[in-house]
């Protein structure tokens, strides 16, 4: 039964490594058809990185070990966070052992050596992306975990299988908390994976890029590591998302049949969810850099009213 | 749990409250006039929502609130504000809030401090929806606030509103709704107030070229000083 179960966090490993450039195609998909273009095939992000990985590696002369190592150490956070997110099933081993205040440092580990790599080589842009990233994450960062109290306050658990079992339990029920820790974290989400109103994942215009920035002097295989690690984090965040607010069709047994409709469910869940994505960027403009400080403290004041709804609203009398 | 032991109705009736609370804060965040009045309109409108749902749950005289709610505040008055703000050219107008995060933040206060008031209150009530009463105060106080912050005139008045907003809110919530008549007294007061905060809008702006209210303490006109 254990051993079972550690193969499911394997399987869920390598569904989240396969699907990320999958969910990133149909997002590219959805955009270039709402633009009135054709758009790549399903399977180009897959082609780009399979061709990164083919790449000779270079690294400037200048650069350090730190250089080196950060990719893998981004990679490598970023997979293990993927593990902690229940995807197709909430009996999840490593769900149990690690809570989603280590998710969020998971994040953070990743984000501290995105922007070492960045400062590292010691060219312009890469500082300048760095401290960029360093400023909306440390303006994102304390929203996410207040939506995450949030939502942990329902629950009692900061577990994120317990928060969904729970949502599970109690069916359907309409707490004020929730759609305001939604909105919060739907925020956040859009900041920490550089979509369209704060950094936009397409351009490599000098002014405005904040991802690109800093990993500018990659090639080969790093780069190919990072932009994975993107788009880990781009599934990452749409899978907490829908799967925490939900949380129905995810298996709650470990069978083939539930795990089966648990995958239907959340590839269902996040090809709407990327949809919306789409729509949202097409429909929108990126911001001034200058706003994104605004952005976040809405997100802020968005976990803020959630946790106050919580107490005032829900909580037992 | 409390929340799970009350129906559909009253659950969506607690989301709506909460969105008004929202919607207060962020008319006290926007600093566009004309997108300021859109707000207060939106405000308005979860308002009747939220009235008419309380309605459907049994209090039916509450139709006749949610319908005047919906035509004077979500409609009406936001036109006339609206028709005010054009005449007297402030489309454009964008207001500077001064401390923007730090006002944000007391209004966060204000809501935890009328929860710590009203507790003792809302143990006395008997309706399922009493912890709305102390949103209600929440959306009357951030009200206040916008009063106190804003030095535009039309803002001001749209925090007043909102003021009253909050009370029937909390009218809703904890009484379903106060009798008909004075309902009807308090939604007309409501329009003749806008009417003739519209005839204040004109003289202010005829006798001192501005809406800017911090100008009303001098004496002098502004350009006589240095």
């Amino acid at each position: 039964m254990t051993v079972n179960a550690w193969l499911q966090v394997l399987l869920q490993s390598v569904l989240f490594l396969l699907g990320a450039p999958l969910l990133v195609a149909w997002v590219r998909r959805v955009k270039a058809r709402l633009q009135n273009r054709r758009g790549a095939s399903w399977i180009q992000p897959y082609r780009d990185l399979y061709k990164l990985f083919g790449k000779e590696t270079l690294v400037a002369h200048t650069a350090s070990g730190v250089f080196r190592a950060a990719p893998y150490m981004v990679f490598a956070s970023t997979l293990l966070a993927c593990t902690v997110v229940p995807l197709i099933t909430v009996r999840l081993p490593s769900a149990a052992v690690a809570d989603v205040i280590v998710l969020v440092g998971f994040l953070a580990l990743g984000r501290f050596f995105l922007a070492l790599a960045g400062m590292d080589v010691g060219t312009a842009f890469g500082g300048m992306g760095s401290s960029r990233e360093m400023l909306i994450s440390a303006l994102a960062e304390p929203a996410m975990l207040l939506a995450v109290f949030t939502l942990a306050m329902t629950a009692h658990s900061t577990n994120l299988a317990s928060v969904i079992d729970h949502q599970l339990i109690s069916g359907l029920i309409l707490r004020p908390s929730y759609l305001f820790a939604l909105m919060s974290l739907v925020l956040v989400a859009v900041a920490e994976t550089g979509r369209i109103p704060i950094d936009n994942p397409t351009t490599h215009l000098e002014l405005t890029m904040i991802h690109e920035a800093m990993i500018l002097e990659y090639s080969g295989r790093h780069l190919a590591l990072m932009e994975w690690a993107a788009q880990l984090k781009l599934m990452l965040y749409g899978v907490l998302i829908v799967n925490v607010f939900l949380p129905w069709g995810i298996g709650t047994q470990l069978t083939l049949p539930a795990l089966a409709t648990g995958l239907l469910f959340v590839i269902g869940k996040l090809l709407l969810l990327g949809v919306i994505l789409a729509v949202a960027e097409t429909g929108l403009a990126k911001m001034r850099l200058f706003r994104a400080p605004a952005f976040l403290n809405l997100a802020l004041l968005l976990a803020l009213l959630g946790l106050l709804s919580h107490v005032i609203l829900e909580a037992a009398a | 749990m409390n929340l799970a032991q009350l129906s559909l109705l009253d659950q969506a009736v607690f989301v709506l409250a909460a969105l008004i609370l929202f919607l207060s804060f962020t008319l006290l965040a926007q600093s566009r006039l004309v997108a300021g009045i859109h707000v207060f309109a939106w405000q308005g409108a979860v308002l009747a929502g939220a009235t008419a749902l309380v309605a459907v749950n049994g209090a039916h005289h509450l139709f006749i609130s949610a319908g005047l709610t919906l035509l004077l505040k979500a409609l009406l008055i936001p036109w006339m504000l609206h028709q005010q703000v054009r005449k007297l050219e402030l489309e454009r107008h964008v207001e500077t809030l001064p401390h923007a995060a730090l006002v944000l933040m007391g209004g966060a206060a204000l809501v935890i401090f009328s929860y710590w008031v009203v507790v003792p209150i809302e143990r006395l009530e008997l309706l399922e929806t009493r912890n709305i009463i102390s949103l209600s105060l929440a959306v009357i106080l951030l009200g206040l606030l916008i009063m106190v912050t804003r030095r535009q005139a039309v803002t001001q008045v749209i925090g007043f509103m909102s003021m009253e907003n909050g009370l029937f809110m909390a009218a809703v919530a904890a009484t379903h709704g106060m009798p008909l008549v004075v309902e009807l007294g308090v939604a007309f007061d409501v329009l003749v107030a806008a009417v003739l905060f519209g005839v204040f809008f004109l003289h202010i702006s005829e006798s001192i070229d501005s809406l800017d209210t911090d100008r009303l303490n001098r004496l002098a006109a502004p350009e006589d000083e240095e």
